[in-house]
């Protein structure tokens, strides 16, 4: 059994939120069935970029669903700017914590979160900066460098922990390893 | 709140009479079955008893009965044991569904030991693909090493045809037969392979005991070198009151294999055909005509599994999930992505597995139960609208 706090058991059983917004004027979708998670998160927001209404539908475990429930609990409310500062770690606080296994369904919430925004504003999502390590979840080397320098990662485990990265087909996991171990070499 | 326990693939009660068993030798006999003095002796009759009683289960000879720890240790030992009869011997073969015991220790001696394995696939019904399997034989295979039935689907593989094959070609077989024992009837005079495996906790004796059969006339080495017990084969002292226990398991698992073979086959039938009926987009994983009578996977389109089995825990019921979920790597089992499952069933698989401690009202509630639980979470899917997967 894993091992979640109140919190997320509680936005499991009760989600916030859920379903459909007809009157959506964005939208953020991540994530696929092939995946085993997906979010799809639902924004009405007014003509002073403040998010007035919030809803989601997500596919995935517990710990996704109180994410996403987590999620639009915090946004709503909050103009897109404030929105936009909105982290993965900011969702696993809300809940008190994430398993470590688990984090990969807050940085799922905060994905959607910026497609969304990027879709209200008609911005296109440009094409990430580095090279595409793990095409499975659409992670480069260069976030994989990030998150090992910000959260300490020390294994691939923990990369696919983090980022879902290597979680897929798993064809990427050696070319984790050299990324970590280039982290490691530089210090 | 009751427990309805469906996950008797992953473990299973402790049968009263098989606590009964064993209580004495825990109490009170507790010498050594090496020791000379009768108080030791007694524990020593007792553990020959047991023997016997395991070896009837199997239709083996008493002396071609190892007690192990569990099946996993079965497993390493037997395949230890094959590829040390023959050194020269560089080649193994083994399907693509087995448990992690078999599956992870066979890419071990692929990855580090420079043999080479051929993982047999697997077809949509989980069927074994023997075509492959037998092109695959040569004179440099030192050991085939197959599941008889599959834990998450309760696919049955074609054993004795393969031994015939193998023997044609003298290539030890070895079996793991851990989820068959006491769920069909094993013969291992009549299918005559070599060694062969059982784990004590799935049939209603305690964790921590398992039984490697080898069978007589094979030059069999120990995995764990040490003291002259099991005849110099599995050194350390005897695991006494377990491998008691497991006798008397034994001897219910034989007189329970028909009620198994009737009434608790039924109980999966009438639940599976409530789940199907009750439940759109939902479907049975696996080949329905050929697999374990308490088995039944089946996939809810659209929905994830460990959401189901949270659910599941709510209202006292004990199931499995086809998917691992227990770190980033969100894929399907192995088994399922083996078989093609598609991911939008093979994500919410669930597996059940029976027992004849079952009853029809638990299969009841567990239908009452899925069947809210399945629509509650549908209603949160961006795959599921109006009645239907998009």
């Amino acid at each position: 059994m894993w091992d979640y706090t109140d919190k997320v058991k509680e936005h499991f059983l009760k989600p916030r939120n859920v379903g459909e917004l007809k009157d959506a004027n964005a939208i953020g979708e991540t994530g696929s069935l092939n995946c085993g998670d997906a979010l799809k998160l639902f924004l009405k927001v007014n003509e002073n970029e403040r998010i007035i209404e919030v809803s989601f539908m997500t596919f995935g475990c517990a710990s996704a669903v109180a994410s996403s429930s987590a999620l639009t609990e915090i946004i709503k409310g909050m103009t897109l700017d404030e929105a936009a500062k909105i982290t993965n770690d900011d969702i696993s606080d809300y809940l008190g914590g994430l398993p470590k296994a688990k984090m990969h369904c807050s940085v799922m919430g905060q994905s959607a979160l910026k497609k969304a925004i990027a879709n209200f504003r008609g911005v296109q999502i440009l094409a990430k900066p580095g090279n595409m390590v793990c095409e499975c979840f659409d992670v480069t080397d260069l976030e994989i460098i990030d998150a090992v320098k910000a959260n300490g990662l020390e294994t691939t485990d923990d990369v696919t922990d983090y980022l879902k990265a290597g979680g897929g087909c798993g064809q990427c996991l050696e070319r984790i390893e050299e990324v970590l171990e280039s982290v490691k070499a530089k210090g | 709140m009751e427990i309805i326990y469906t996950d008797n693939n992953a473990t299973t009660k402790v049968a009263d009479e098989v606590i009964e068993e064993m209580l004495p030798y825990l109490r009170e006999f507790y010498g050594n079955p090496s020791s000379m003095y009768t108080f030791g002796d007694q524990v020593d009759k007792k553990i020959r008893q047991a023997r016997q009683r395991v070896a009837n289960l199997i239709n083996a000879d008493p002396d071609e009965i190892i007690f192990t720890s569990c099946g996993t240790e079965s497993d390493n030992s037997a395949i230890h044991a094959a590829i040390n009869a023959f050194p020269e011997k560089k080649h193994l073969i083994t399907s693509n569904v087995e448990h992690p015991a078999i599956k992870n220790l066979f890419t071990y001696l692929e990855k580090k030991k420079g043999y080479e394995v051929t993982f047999v696939p697997v077809d949509k019904k989980g069927r074994l693909n023997t075509e492959i399997l037998y092109d695959s034989m040569s004179e440099n295979t030192a050991l085939i090493s197959l599941m008889w039935a599959n834990n998450e689907t309760g696919v049955i593989f074609p054993i004795e045809e393969v031994v015939q094959k193998a023997n044609e070609k003298g290539i030890l077989l070895h079996t793991d037969a851990v989820q068959a024992a006491g769920k069909i009837p094993i013969d291992v005079k009549k299918v005559g392979v070599d060694m062969l495996s059982l784990s004590g906790h799935k049939i209603h004796a305690p964790k921590g005991i398992g039984v490697l059969y080898v069978k007589k006339g094979f030059k069999f080495s120990p995995f764990f070198v040490g003291g002259h017990q099991e005849s110099g084969r599995r050194g350390g002292t005897e695991n006494t009151v377990s491998i008691i226990g497991l006798g008397r398991a034994c001897e219910l698992a034989g007189e329970n294999i028909g009620l198994v073979n009737t009434q608790v086959r039924e109980l999966r039938d009438y639940l599976e055909s409530q789940l199907l009926e009750k439940i759109p987009g939902t479907s049975v994983n696996g080949e329905i005509t050929n697999r374990l009578p308490n088995t039944l996977s089946i996939g809810f389109d659209a929905v994830e599994g460990e959401s189901i089995l949270l659910l599941l825990d709510r209202e006292g019921i004990c199931a499995s999930s086809g998917s691992a979920c227990t770190s980033g790597s969100l894929d399907p089992s192995h088994v399922l992505m083996a078989m093609e499952v598609p991911f939008k069933s093979a994500h919410g698989t669930i597996r059940f597995s029976l027992s004849h401690y079952n009853t029809r009202e638990e299969m009841d509630k567990i239908v009452k139960a899925m069947a809210p639980i399945i629509e509650k979470l549908r209603e949160m899917s961006p795959f599921w609208k109006d009645g239907k997967m998009i």
